[in-house]
């Protein structure tokens, strides 16, 4: 950390542990009352076969834009939502969230932070309130004091120092920075090991952004933390995170090393995201290239009726008829890397040769 | 993070957090915050002022009766003059000191009923917001049904039912009008409930009982505030009107009792004026209060409904 | 796609002749926000031009004041907001300047006239630019006569808006009348300003236009909920267009919108301009974007432009420490991975700015001057290009050697890596 030439790639924990949270397949919908009673009973398919696995000391990107279902992938491991069907472990265990004795306990390791600062925190209780109560709930905290030096201690932890100041702060007295420290001091005062990031910057500022994601990194390799950062930015996903998961409508589309599924993506979605994200760097004077016209067109389904099979098949340009059938299984691409997508095979492992005939290449 | 001793550094820092307020001086802070926002609106100062008289005449007038209000003499129907300030009724009682002693039943039962609807509706509000699903759906059932029900024609006819006195009429009102907050509460809990730091609370593990008292009931307290003077109004108007139909218990002093007694008597139609006309004055004073105070929550609430400052004012002063 | 700032002629690649006078110029603009418990500034001093065609990016952060500026412009402020001074010089097209042959003037207008100078026409300028440039288009250059626009009387300025001067909006669905279809909204706006236009011809105008921004005529009666988010900011600009503007005032039409869904409707602004030669002000914080639309940037901070240049110039040699600082703030795609930091501190509140340069706080260069000298926006001396900044690194009074863009990113990567170690 304090080589001054150190990148983030070797500051990422290369040791790959055993992961501490996993969830397998899970699928979520949520049923739509309708009028009629009679009639069809329509749900919106908000996440339809979601696998991961959290890593401590790692952070793991999951990009997608809006109706992906990425939210609601971090609110059923949150404990929020209940699975439709899939199922989640924790260190191996089933983690069971019947009743809320058992979510207390889960969410004892499992702590989430949402992304809109300036609704996150409740405007009348001041910061002290909001980092006493899980010192209470969990523990840690038996007596005033206690509660006190803990709170001063995950204050100066988040940068907000003085801390003898800030705690009896209200959060309209609060910047969005400051507010959203408050919420990650709030997540860590469970301490927990798991942490659940949904877009946790894209409210603030620009110019303050890194300095949250700084802190996250820093509190991340400190704490050991497993980390799932949660994002559409792609070019922040890339800065962040060691690993990468792509969704879309729902569908889990590809997977891997950060850097690599950006550099060199796979699925026709991935490319179609990177292509369209915006890349000052097309300005130097060595890439005075045009930029290639997007790969596809149109936009997000509807959920509520999505299309069969792999949902991008109506907008990609390598769409197969078996595309349309059924849902590809996941292959394997070799070093860690994944995808479903009917061009590079249907669940049989695959050698690096299929990556490097890179089918996709002929829309350049 | 381990327990460890408590040592220099650390405990300087702890010493130096602002101590929380002592109880006696978060009591002054809470006051002096309800003077302030009395104060701040002018609405609000004339209807707190107007309702503080009249809670200010229900505790010590009764000092300053010259006259016991039952005491009958012989000078019946007399104008207002300088024994009897409002004159006297049919059977020589002063008015003045109905009036007085009146004001004490109608000044406080009306506020403790308005309490008591306020305190049920926000249960109802607050517990069906909250739970949704059956729990929800059995108490909107309730509210609805309750709403359907005329208010007025329903009290009449419980209050003729059962025995007569203060309480059936209080217990009375609380039935008839519990709902509408109640539906404006639930409502109102149905929009907290969604929003961000609820769903924070959850995911630290808050219990939900606090989650409903502690995160989201703190944000509705402007709304009950609210509630309960336009509530209030509506009882103390209600609770004169089962007077004047003689549903109450003629004995127990009210100003719809007054004008019970003046209706009977027929000052109406008689041209007795400084019978019926006092007692209505004061329900329709207390009214007016109430309602000034209600205009000028809704104005420190929402900021947009404040008088913009002039800005011509505004550019000269920054000139 | 974007003219590198050289070369400028239409989507034929037939140079028009660079007009002698801009098509808008803001001149010493100042807002002012009149609080009873104080005034707050919330643009001061704004001075740029715009030119025919020119995309002209503005970017900021929260209180930057350029949001305030777009609507100044546009005269849309409520009060408290009052525009307190400056001038904004608006040079509308000569009778007989144009871009495209007179037999592109379309039928469904007859009798318009172009908007002369002074006094206002009734019927408003003519012509719409779309359409077949059958013969050799030249641009015949005006004599720069202007209109101020905040002098306008508001009858006048309702003649201008619209016609030449549209917005669009960062949400469409606050800016969409959820009651009526987007058809009907267009047809709206032309009712209200082409009277001599019969509802067939407006119509067919309303089809032209959704056919213009890529959607299909079959949604003439959609209502706006019916629509995608991408579609509802097509409406938008579509309704924008329906007049053929000459400059359009987008103020974060993109934010709300997906990344895939963004770059379709920059790519659709970009063609819209290259047919139409309208100039646009794009307004948004997200700087990386910028770069790859706009031919010039301007950046804002705390209600004053610190940095204007070209969209290449800004990202080769950034002067203003901000403006590294805020290019710096987005992580890149491609490249090595660094560990980067932000800018340390955040954007003032604009009740209680700093003396002198309001940036001073947080710049890692901050010298004495900065605390009490206001800069002032300069060129920057040694390039010929026409790069601006408000720096007193730049000003030879206080500062003998200005700082080269590696310098910058010396001092900003340090920084980077004191809070690495923190």
């Amino acid at each position: 950390m304090n080589d001054l030439n150190m990148t983030i790639e070797n500051s990422h924990t290369e040791y790959v542990a055993a992961p501490i949270l996993e969830a397998q397949h899970l699928r979520k919908l949520f049923p739509l009352h309708s009028m009629n009673p009679l009639g069809q009973k329509t749900a919106v398919h908000a996440v339809e076969d979601a696998s991961l696995a959290l890593r401590p000391g790692r952070a793991t990107a999951l990009v997608g834009e809006s109706g992906s279902g990425k939210t609601t992938v971090a609110r059923l491991l949150a404990g929020l939502y209940t699975p439709t069907s899939g199922s989640i472990q924790f260190r191996g265990e089933p983690a069971r969230l019947s009743n809320s004795r058992r979510l207390r306990a889960y969410r004892r390791h499992v702590q989430l932070i949402l992304q809109d600062p300036f609704s996150s925190l409740n405007p009348v209780h001041d910061v002290r309130y909001h980092l006493a109560r899980p010192l209470r709930i969990y523990g840690h905290a038996r007596n005033k004091r206690q509660e006190t030096e803990q709170i001063l201690s995950l204050l100066n932890r988040v940068n907000l120092s003085p801390a003898e100041q800030f705690i009896s702060k209200f959060p309209h007295q609060l910047s969005g920075g400051q507010r959203q420290r408050v919420s990650i001091a709030r997540a860590l005062s469970v301490q927990p090991e798991v942490l659940l990031a949904d877009e946790p910057v894209s409210m603030l500022d620009v110019s303050i952004r890194l300095d949250i994601l700084n802190l996250m990194l820093r509190l991340k390799d400190e704490e050991h933390l497993a980390v799932l950062f949660i994002t559409h930015d792609i070019a922040t996903a890339r800065y962040f995170a060691e690993d990468t998961l792509v969704m879309y409508a729902g569908q889990m589309v590809e997977g891997g090393p950060g850097d690599k599924v950006i550099q060199e993506p796979a699925h026709p979605y991935t490319r179609l995201l990177i292509s369209a994200a915006p890349d000052p760097t097309r300005l130097s004077p060595e890439n005075n290239g045009k930029i290639a016209d997007l790969p596809a067109r149109g936009e997000i389904p509807s959920l509520i009726t999505p299309p069969t099979g792999c949902r991008f098949h109506p907008r990609c340009p390598h769409a197969m008829e078996v595309c349309r059938q059924r849902f590809p299984r996941r292959t394997e691409l070799g070093n860690g890397r994944w995808t479903n997508c009917f061009l590079y095979g249907d669940g049989e492992a695959s050698s690096e040769g299929k990556l490097s005939t890179n089918i996709i290449d002929q829309d350049r | 993070m381990k327990t460890q001793e408590i040592t220099g550094p650390v405990m300087d820092a702890i010493n130096r957090v602002p101590a929380p307020d002592q109880f006696y001086t978060r009591i002054l802070q809470v006051l002096l915050s309800i003077w302030r926002a009395m104060t701040s609106s002018r609405k609000v100062a004339a209807g707190s002022a107007i309702v503080g008289v009249f809670v200010l005449v229900g505790l010590f007038g009764p000092l300053f009766m010259h006259y016991e209000p039952e005491a009958t003499s012989n000078l019946f129907i007399a104008h207002p003059s300088a024994e009897h300030w409002l004159g006297t009724t049919v059977v020589g009682q002063d008015i003045f000191s109905q009036l007085i002693n009146g004001t004490r039943t109608s000044v406080f039962w009306g506020l403790g009923t308005g309490v008591l609807v306020t305190l049920l509706s926000m249960v109802v509000g607050l517990v069906g917001g909250y739970f949704g699903g059956w729990v929800d759906d059995v108490l909107t059932l309730l509210t609805n049904v309750s709403l359907v029900l005329p208010a007025l024609p329903l009290a009449i006819v419980l209050a003729a039912y059962f025995p007569r006195g203060p309480l059936t009429i209080s217990l009375v009102i609380i039935f008839t009008n519990w709902a509408w907050q109640a539906r404006v509460l639930r409502a109102q809990t149905l929009s907290t409930r969604s929003r961000e730091f609820v769903t924070a609370a959850r995911a630290s593990g808050e219990h939900t009982w606090r989650i409903i008292f502690y995160e989201i009931f703190p944000n509705e307290i402007g709304i009950v505030v609210a509630g309960f003077v336009s509530t209030t109004i509506y009882v103390v108007l209600t609770w004169a009107a089962l007077e004047f139909l003689g549903l109450g218990d003629g004995t127990i002093p009210s100003w719809g009792s007054i004008l019970y007694w003046a209706q009977q008597a027929g000052a109406l139609g008689g041209g007795l004026w400084w019978w019926f006309v006092p007692p209505g004055v004061c329900i329709a004073l207390l009214g007016a209060g109430l309602s000034l105070i209600n205009f000028g929550i809704d104005e420190i609430a929402d900021p947009r409904l404040r008088k913009e400052p002039n800005p011509q004012k505004a550019r000269k002063a920054a000139a | 796609m974007t003219t590198n700032g050289t070369f400028q002629g239409d989507s034929k690649g037939r140079p028009y002749h660079r007009a002698t006078h801009p098509l808008l110029e803001v001149k010493n603009l100042n807002v002012d926000y009149l609080a009873a418990s104080g005034t707050v500034h919330a643009v001061t001093d704004v001075n740029f031009s715009l030119r025919r065609g020119e995309i002209l990016g503005l970017a900021g952060e929260s209180g930057s004041g350029k949001s305030t500026l777009a609507y100044a412009i546009t005269r849309l402020l409520r009060p408290p907001a009052m525009i307190t001074g400056g001038e904004i010089r608006y040079y509308p097209r000569e009778k007989g300047e144009t871009l495209l042959s007179v037999d592109a003037i379309s039928k469904d207008s007859p009798g318009e006239d172009l908007i002369t100078m002074g006094a206002i026409q009734e019927d408003a300028r003519g012509g719409d630019a779309e359409g077949e440039d059958a013969n050799n288009p030249v641009p015949i250059e005006g004599n720069g006569r202007s209109i101020d626009l905040l002098q306008l009387s508001p009858a006048k300025l309702r003649k201008i808006r619209w016609n030449d001067l549209a917005i669009v909006f960062q949400s469409a669905m606050n800016a969409l009348n959820p009651v009526m279809s987007i058809g009907a909204q267009i047809t709206d706006v032309l009712r209200a300003h082409r009277p001599s236009m019969g509802a067939d011809s407006r119509k067919q105008r309303a089809i032209e236009l959704l056919k213009l921004v890529g959607i299909a005529p079959d949604r003439l009666r959609s209502y706006p909920h019916e629509l995608s988010g991408g579609m509802r900011q097509r409406a938008i600009i579509a309704i924008a267009l329906a007049l053929s503007p000459e400059i359009l005032i987008m103020d974060e039409p993109t934010t709300a919108l997906d990344v895939v869904v963004q770059r379709e409707i920059l790519t659709e602004i970009i063609r819209l301009r290259e047919k139409l030669n309208f100039a646009v002000i794009f307004i948004t914080h997200d700087l990386s974007l910028l770069l790859e639309l706009a031919d010039n940037v301007a950046i804002m901070y705390a209600g004053r432009i610190v940095e204007q240049a070209s969209n290449r110039d800004l990202y080769l040699h950034p002067r203003h420490p901000y403006s590294y600082g805020l290019l710096n703030s987005f992580p890149a795609l491609r490249g090595p991975l660094r560990r980067m930091s932000g800018i340390p501190g955040s954007p003032p509140d604009l009740r209680s700015v700093p003396p002198g340069c309001a940036f001073h706080p947080r710049c890692p260069f901050a010298f004495d001057a900065c605390h009490k000298v206001l800069p002032v926006l300069q060129p920057v001396q040694s390039e010929d290009s026409s790069q601006m900044v408000a720096c007193h690194l730049y000003n030879p009074t206080y500062n003998a050697e200005p700082p080269t863009t590696s310098d910058l990113a010396k001092k900003y990567e340090a920084l980077a890596e004191g809070s690495a170690t923190r």
